[in-house]
Order: structure tokens, then C-alpha cells, then sequence
């Protein structure tokens, strides 16, 4: 079986994308709402995760 | 007397069992299996490829698997038990990982910590297609 070494940024992008994928599916009801959602999630996956990011390094000083 | 228009359709608390049980059972031992039977191809595959790259990506980062057993304290006991139920929610593909004896001793390690963390959300991700395919069996949801 293979072995992979994600950074902290490719597995984060990585979940936040499939994650988003099956919230966006699962949580609205129309085709529109979904892909909506989904990118909503995916977005703030992604913001939270710069936030994050950038309050750790600010923090460390 | 006014009646209620009559539509054919059954209530979802007047639905068999049947209508939903399969759906809910394909669903949980195959990732988008339920949707594939209630003809939502699209979704179905969707679902599929989200959770087992999931799954696959966990494996592949050597992330561990948890066993049902109890800790030293109740949140060990409950970090156990809840990480077990959660794999067991990926179905059909955690079967698989264990009946090819998957074992992976918990190693310090970022990328360890995110495989047991995929691992997990994939059984996570799984329990809400199932109750997807519960509705839409029971016709809440089209």
C-alpha cells in the first residue's frame, strides 16, 4: 500500500474540498441550493483555515 | 365536511419499512449506495468518491483505526468507542480494511493525525448519506 505525505495545507484543502462535496449534497434540496452550499462550506473551510493559519503564526510571534 | 385533497402519495410516517430499509442499509455498506438504488446516480457517485478517497487517503497517511476497549479515564473510553463507531459508518470499505488486517499503531506524527482524522470523517461523512438516502427514500427529499 502506498504511503503519502500531505503538508498541513494539502490535507486541510484536501478534506475541505471532499467534505464540501457531500455537505453541499446532503444538507439542501435543490441542485442549486447544493452547489451553493458546497461552495459556501468549501469557502469557509478555506478561510478558516488562512485565519487560523495566519492567527498561529501572528501568535508565535 | 371538507376533505384533504387526496395525492396517491404515502405519508412518510404511513411508509414501510421496506421503502427505506434497503436504501439505508445499501447506503451504509457502500457509500452512495443508496442513492445508486433510488435512481440518484449523480449524487450517488458524488458520495462515493468523496468518502472512499476519504478512506483511501487515511490508509494511505497510515492513519489508526480505533477499537472498541476501555482507557484509563472516561474520555479515552469515549474517544475509543466514538472512533469506532465512527469507522464502522464507512461500511463495506472499513469491513474490507479490517479483513485484511489493517493495523496501525498510533505514531506521533502530523500526517498519522490526519489519517485517523480522515478515517473517521469518512464514517462521519457516510452516517449523513445514509440518513439522505433515509429521506429521500421516505420522500421528504426528492
Amino acid at each position: 500500500m502506498p504511503k503519502i505525505n500531505l503538508s498541513h495545507f494539502e490535507a486541510a484543502f484536501l478534506f475541505s474540498l471532499l467534505t464540501s462535496v457531500v455537505m453541499g449534497i446532503t444538507s439542501k434540496k435543490t441542485q442549486k441550493e447544493q452547489i451553493n452550499y458546497g461552495v459556501y462550506c468549501f469557502s469557509m473551510f478555506i478561510l478558516a483555515l488562512f485565519g487560523i493559519g495566519w492567527a498561529m503564526r501572528l501568535g508565535h510571534g | 365536511m371538507a376533505s384533504q385533497p387526496q395525492t396517491g402519495a404515502l405519508e412518510p410516517a404511513e411508509q414501510p419499512i421496506t421503502a427505506w430499509l434497503w436504501p439505508v442499509l445499501a447506503a451504509w455498506l457502500v457509500p452512495g449506495g443508496g442513492h445508486f438504488m433510488l435512481k440518484k446516480s449523480g449524487r450517488g457517485a458524488l458520495i462515493f468518491g468523496s468518502i472512499l478517497l476519504m478512506f483511501l487517503f487515511g490508509l494511505f497517511m497510515r492513519g489508526v483505526m480505533f477499537t472498541p476497549e476501555s482507557g484509563p479515564d472516561y474520555l479515552t473510553t469515549f474517544i475509543n468507542y466514538g472512533g469506532f463507531l465512527s469507522n464502522l459508518s464507512a461500511g463495506g470499505i472499513y469491513i474490507l480494511t479490517a479483513m485484511f488486517n489493517y493495523s496501525q499503531p498510533d505514531a506521533a506524527g502530523a500526517v498519522h493525525d490526519y489519517g485517523t482524522k480522515f478515517l473517521v470523517c469518512a464514517g462521519l461523512l457516510n452516517v449523513l448519506a445514509i440518513v439522505d438516502a433515509w429521506e429521500i427514500a421516505r420522500g421528504e427529499k426528492e
